[in-house]
């Protein structure tokens, strides 16, 4: 009896299987209806990252037929843009968990988790937008690591994270609630990791549809046009601050930005506007309004 | 005549930056201290990876066929990998362009490559004028290249294809993008494409401009290697890239590449339509958001030379255009 009990293998402290909804109670501006244009702040980014959202054109998605179906990587998957699956797999011999599966609406992006202990592939591997992940548990936490992904964006105004980054996640599970801490270390475009948290709610009942998607020319251009602002001639980059009553500077980015003391250093410039006008109360689908621009 | 004094006053000003690539290109190299490594793409094709350009390598009942033979002191440990893969002959070897980190190792496998079951050397595939450059007079006083090392199958058509170990290969010629001799290798059963130094995820694109390289090319290159490959669901996977140098890819890397190498030609032609001087573009650092990904301020190929060499490239166009 007692040998029977120590051959039973700990394969999950927690159990996180199951369906989940995202929670938009963080950022909910940011991940609903999209990040404002020349917004990048909470972005510890260096000026190659900054430069290149600057000059950053959304015709781009549609434009560039090969960006049409581009999904969004592992890592920004989980600012919880769609409902989330996970489902454990088994070894049916040794009954040991082999790896946490995810599956997302956003592009059918399915991602696998290895617990096995498996190592990372080679430098010279491809990478994909999921990027290969290992857990290991620490305690009741799971945590995730994930190399080996493709070029992709750390917030979709055209600030972009490299295909060099380093994604961990921690997972916790408490009742109801997945909440899911992430740190990006991305030597190309961060100067510190950037850590963020999301969370989620179970939601047994969801149903996850198929995404589908198939590109197709929009607008008629000469092949290989790939559109872009030209350095210091983007418009739209002020307006963000015009509309929050932010010092321009504040809204650049960059890890000085960040912490509280920056508050001192902008002390007088911030002079939010009297009203809300945008986004006043985005923490869902439906109170976010989107008409209300 | 202007255009063409101005064609050639650039390639005057480049003998040096190709003497810089042609040194690259002779490297001293003990091949005891480089590991090399064999990785399986897909279908029937391999990819040899260490010091030098990507080898691609497809095997079968048919024997081998080769894009490129790397530098020539690694060709006897590059073909005792190639060994471990088939035991049959080296029929096919292609030369995406005239470098010796590509080249370098033809002499050495069209010996080796030769089993009891060859009907004839390998037939050595390039581009017209790879073995022009190859069997011309070198630059800054090179010795010259032996003619073992020469191809003997070149082709002047936009293609040349042939079929092996039960897959057609298609070579498509690239004109003045890397150099002026530039081929893509697409082994279609198996749905790989090897490009050459038309695409190098790991850095800059290297214009050799003395060996008839542009800008305008080298796009015209990625986009036909977008083109050529197509991706499985969601932009991934489908068709895989070996480039000349750095990791497996696919074509949502190169599209990232396409990008980078377009964004930035845009910027410098329109410097260069406001009158910049070489030392104004560089000063206003036009590729700073790239240079976290693909610059170098030292090595072989740094930022200031890409930019360099762009500004020259767009810059002799501009002048064609007027």
């Amino acid at each position: 009896m007692f040998a029977a009990l120590l051959a039973v293998p700990a394969f999950a402290q927690v159990d996180f299987t199951g369906e989940w909804a995202p929670l938009y109670h963080e950022d909910g501006p940011e991940r609903l209806p999209g990040p404002e244009l020349g917004d990048y702040t909470e972005l510890p980014i260096n000026a190659a990252a900054r430069m290149a959202a600057d000059t950053y054109d959304a015709d781009r998605i549609s434009v560039v037929p090969e960006y049409q179906c581009r999904p969004h990587g592992a890592d920004y998957s989980m600012r919880g843009l769609g409902n989330l699956r996970i489902w454990q797999e088994i070894d049916q011999n040794s009954q040991k968990l082999i790896a946490f599966h995810t599956h997302m609406l956003a592009w059918d992006s399915e991602r696998t988790i290895w617990m096995d202990g498996r190592p990372h592939p080679p430098a010279y591997a491809p990478h994909t937008w999921q990027g290969f992940s290992t857990g290991v548990w620490d305690g009741n936490m799971l945590t995730i690591t994930t190399t080996h992904l493709k070029v992709n964006y750390l917030r979709r105004n055209g600030v972009p994270r490299s295909d060099k980054a380093i994604f961990t996640e921690h997972w916790m599970r408490h009742g109801d609630y997945l909440t899911v801490v992430t740190v990006i270390e991305d030597p190309v475009y961060l100067t510190e990791p950037l850590v963020r948290s999301d969370n989620w709610s179970l939601d047994p009942g969801q149903n996850i549809g198929i995404f589908g998607c198939e590109y197709a020319p929009e607008v008629p251009r000469p092949e290989g046009t790939v559109p872009a602002h030209l350095p210091g001639n983007n418009p739209y980059l002020r307006e963000f601050a015009g509309w929050y009553g932010l010092p321009y500077e504040a809204t650049r980015g960059g890890a000085e930005t960040m912490y509280p003391e920056y508050m001192k250093k902008i002390a007088g410039e911030y002079h939010p506007p009297a009203k809300c006008s945008r986004y006043c109360k985005c923490t869902s689908l439906f109170d976010c309004n989107l008409n209300s621009k | 005549m202007d255009n063409l004094l101005s064609r050639t006053r650039h390639q005057a000003v480049f003998v040096f930056f190709a003497a810089a690539v042609v040194c690259w290109a002779q490297p001293q190299i003990n091949p005891d201290n480089v590991k090399l490594t064999m990785a399986h793409v897909q279908g029937s094709v391999y990819v040899l990876m260490g010091d030098g350009g990507n080898i691609t390598v497809q095997v079968g009942k048919d024997g081998v066929a080769m894009v490129d033979t790397g530098f020539a002191p690694l060709a006897v440990k590059a073909m005792a990998e190639i060994r471990k893969l088939n035991t049959g002959p080296v029929v096919w070897i292609v030369n995406t362009h005239v470098h010796t980190d590509h080249t370098g190792g033809n002499a050495e496998i069209m010996k080796l490559g030769m089993t009891r079951e060859s009907v004839g050397p390998p037939r050595l595939v390039a581009q017209s004028n790879v073995l022009n450059r190859m069997s011309g007079p070198q630059p800054n006083g090179a010795p010259p290249i032996p003619e073992a090392a020469w191809p003997n199958d070149e082709y002047f058509l936009p293609t040349k294809d042939f079929f092996f170990n039960s897959e057609a290969v298609i070579v498509y010629h690239v004109p003045n993008a890397h150099t002026d001799g530039d081929s893509l290798v697409f082994f279609r059963r198996s749905d790989v494409l090897s490009t050459g130094d038309i695409f190098t995820p790991e850095h800059y694109p290297i214009i050799d401009l003395a060996r008839g390289g542009s800008v305008e090319g080298e796009i015209k290159g990625l986009n036909q290697i977008i083109d050529i490959t197509v991706p499985a669901k969601y932009q991934e996977g489908g068709t895989m890239v070996i480039p000349g140098h750095g990791r497996l890819c696919d074509e949502a890397d190169v599209v990232e590449y396409r990008n980078m190498v377009t964004i930035i030609r845009d910027r410098l032609v329109d410097m260069i339509h406001r009158g910049m001087t070489l030392e104004q573009v560089k000063a206003a650092k036009p590729t700073l958001d790239y240079d976290t990904q693909y610059g170098a301020t030292s090595g072989i190929w740094t930022t200031d030379m890409f930019v360099e060499a762009a500004y020259k490239s767009l810059s002799t166009k501009t002048v064609s255009e007027k």
